[in-house]
């Protein structure tokens, strides 16, 4: 045991001295929120709209002072004519036309009317998103006043009203980050150790290999829960996030995806013999899915059937539902039991391919 | 089972798959010798050396290594050795002081005891003024040195070295040297390998391995005579010519 601290100490030493690392260590999770928080975002914010009013009445008026007042929307166009809509999208000089048929009235809006919206679907994300906005904010408009048997559809966006971008991507950069730090520094610093010729003295010594393998890790494991508690006290104080729900649980679902991760950085490092080769398989073969296929990025309903069953094999995605439940849905471990267990298991094979890949190699 | 000598090899090998790379092996080394263990490059020695130091498990045969079974008895035999390898094995970004500290530590020391060494080593080496100082800041010579006490610091019956002289100025090898015979004195078995044919005249006996097999094997003044050599280099270019095997 007093072996086992003395290599811990030591670690903490390495990566003490080692500012640069430290420094990126320590900054990454902070520019990081702070990056999606302020600057990198989905949201849309005054979109440039047009407007064609064909009908030219009261009711027209009010539906375009509605769009204008809100602040997604930003009036900057009157069309008059077809050939003027395709003109205004294709210079992009309006991200949005909205056609108000001639046929529009305030019976027609307390009944029955159409619109039509036309939107810049070049970028598909922007365009629904726009198409959201646009309905939720002329939908009142089209409620009808006296009992009419239209069929209504009341949205409301549960959990997260605003539609928040934060929602989504601070679970994201969460796993992103514990990845990184966990799979990425461990295996590049137990590699270095045997570039360096270090490990076979390890080996030589009466230190039991396996001790050496853990003993690597624990100080990663702690540098990646001072990371998790400095991206949920970001979110929570600079972008609003709640933490609805146990606190306890989030942390403790964390220190789990954290071993996974660790145990994927040691798997890494038994199989490679460079540290450039160790950081580029965490990068393309961990950073990339995770990205990619955790539904961080883009929702796990929307890939090719191929690449949804990949994905069942990123712990990220696991990890990625797990904070998004428990954080922002409030849910608690009755809800996430399956998900962690599958990330338990995944644990537990990591580490039984690292031990025994560890023997073969001292064979 | 205690023997008199330190390491008794039998007919030790190991082979990876075909390839023979340690090919039936035998010999012994006295307590306190200094034994050089030669050959060209690729011809086994860095194999031969990790079944001894109990890296490697033995295809075949048997060895002792201060009494222990290589097979059965590799942690005591772990407690029992210090190791050197030809890489450099300090740590940049300790101190002096760190890495004394770290490796009496893994071997199990007392923190005094630890103290007490680093102390006494750091003065028998005239490092005491830089005991603070990052490794990296060392020049090679004296982190050789200070690898080379700091695989003594548990006292080990038996240390191995692996080249550890490559890439040393002749003065600082022979200060390196020094501090072999010292340990030596101390009663250290010393289990050299090198490159050096000068550093190979300064070792009790000598083997020469060609090929997997151990060629040669006696002082080398019955060297030189058996092989009709003024100096160690003919000798060793005489075995080594007859070698097969490419270098790896």
């Amino acid at each position: 045991m007093k072996q086992f601290l003395i290599f811990v100490k030591k670690e903490f030493l390495h990566i003490w001295r080692d500012k640069r690392t430290l420094f990126i260590l320590f900054g990454m999770p902070i520019t990081q929120i702070m990056l999606f928080g302020f600057a990198l975002s989905n949201e849309v914010k005054n979109a440039k709209i047009g407007i064609w009013d064909q009908a030219g009445n009261q009711a027209s008026k009010q539906i375009i002072a509605k769009l204008d007042a809100s602040r997604y929307f930003d009036l900057v166009k009157l069309i008059h004519s077809n050939q003027e809509v395709n003109a205004s999208l294709r210079s992009s000089e309006v991200n949005a036309v909205l056609v108000i048929p001639a046929s529009t009235s305030q019976q027609k809006i307390n009944g029955l009317a159409k619109m039509q919206f036309i939107a810049d679907a070049s970028d598909p994300n922007t365009a629904t998103t726009l198409k959201n906005y646009a309905l939720s904010i002329l939908s009142p408009e089209f409620q009808p006043e006296t009992g009419s048997p239209s069929i209504q559809t009341s949205v409301r966006m549960f959990f997260n009203p605003q539609l928040k971008g934060a929602f989504n991507f601070v679970p994201g950069v969460m796993a992103m980050i514990l990845l990184l730090v966990s799979t990425m520094m461990t295996s590049i610093s137990i590699v270095r150790e045997k570039e360096l010729g270090t490990m076979e003295l390890m080996l030589v010594s009466p230190l039991k290999p396996i001790l050496v393998i853990i003993a690597k890790a624990v100080p990663y494991f702690f540098l990646s829960m001072v990371n998790v508690i400095s991206i949920l006290v970001l979110s929570v104080w600079a972008l609003d996030l709640p933490i609805r729900g146990n606190l306890f649980l989030l942390l403790s679902e964390s220190m789990l995806f954290t071993i996974t991760a660790l145990c994927l950085g040691l798997l890494i490092s038994t199989i490679t013999a460079s540290q450039q080769i160790a950081m580029l398989i965490s990068l393309v073969g961990m950073f990339l899915p995770t990205l990619m296929l955790s539904g961080f990025m883009f929702p796990i309903e929307n890939l090719p059937p191929p690449l949804k069953v990949v994905s069942n094999i990123v712990p990220a995605k696991w990890y990625f539902l797990i904070v998004k439940n428990v954080m922002i849905k409030g849910s608690g471990f009755v809800d996430v039991w399956k998900e962690t267990a599958i990330l338990g298991l995944m644990t537990l094979a990591f580490l039984g391919i690292t031990v025994k890949k560890f023997k073969i190699r001292l064979a | 089972m205690k023997s008199d000598n330190a390491i008794i090899a039998t007919n030790l090998s190991k082979h990876f798959g075909e390839f023979k790379a340690v090919d039936q092996i035998s010999f012994e080394v006295k307590p306190g010798e200094v034994f050089g263990f030669l050959g060209a490059n690729g011809a086994g020695k860095t194999t031969a050396m990790k079944m001894l130091i109990g890296l490697s498990t033995p295809s075949a045969g048997s060895a002792t290594i201060a009494g222990f079974d290589v097979y059965k008895e590799t942690e005591s035999i772990k407690k029992n050795i210090g190791y050197m390898s030809q890489r450099f094995s300090l740590y940049e970004d300790l101190t002096v002081r760190e890495n004394l500290r770290f490796y009496g530590g893994i071997y199990a020391l007392t923190r005094k005891a630890i103290q007490e060494k680093s102390e006494e080593v750091l003065h028998r080496l005239g490092m005491w003024n830089v005991a603070n100082n990052l490794v990296s800041s060392l020049p090679l010579g004296w982190k050789q040195k200070l690898a080379f006490t700091s695989a003594l610091l548990h006292n080990p019956q038996i240390v191995f070295l692996d080249e550890p002289t490559g890439g040393v100025d002749p003065v600082t090898r022979r200060e390196f040297w020094e501090l072999i015979y010292e340990a030596a004195d101390r009663g250290t078995t010393i289990f050299v390998t090198t490159h050096y044919m000068d550093e190979a005249e300064y070792c009790d006996r000598i083997s020469m391995m060609v090929d997997g097999k151990i060629k040669a094997l006696d002082t080398p003044t019955g060297l030189k005579n058996q092989f009709g050599a003024k100096d160690m280099d003919q000798v060793f270019l005489a075995l080594a010519r007859s070698a097969t095997r490419n270098a790896d």
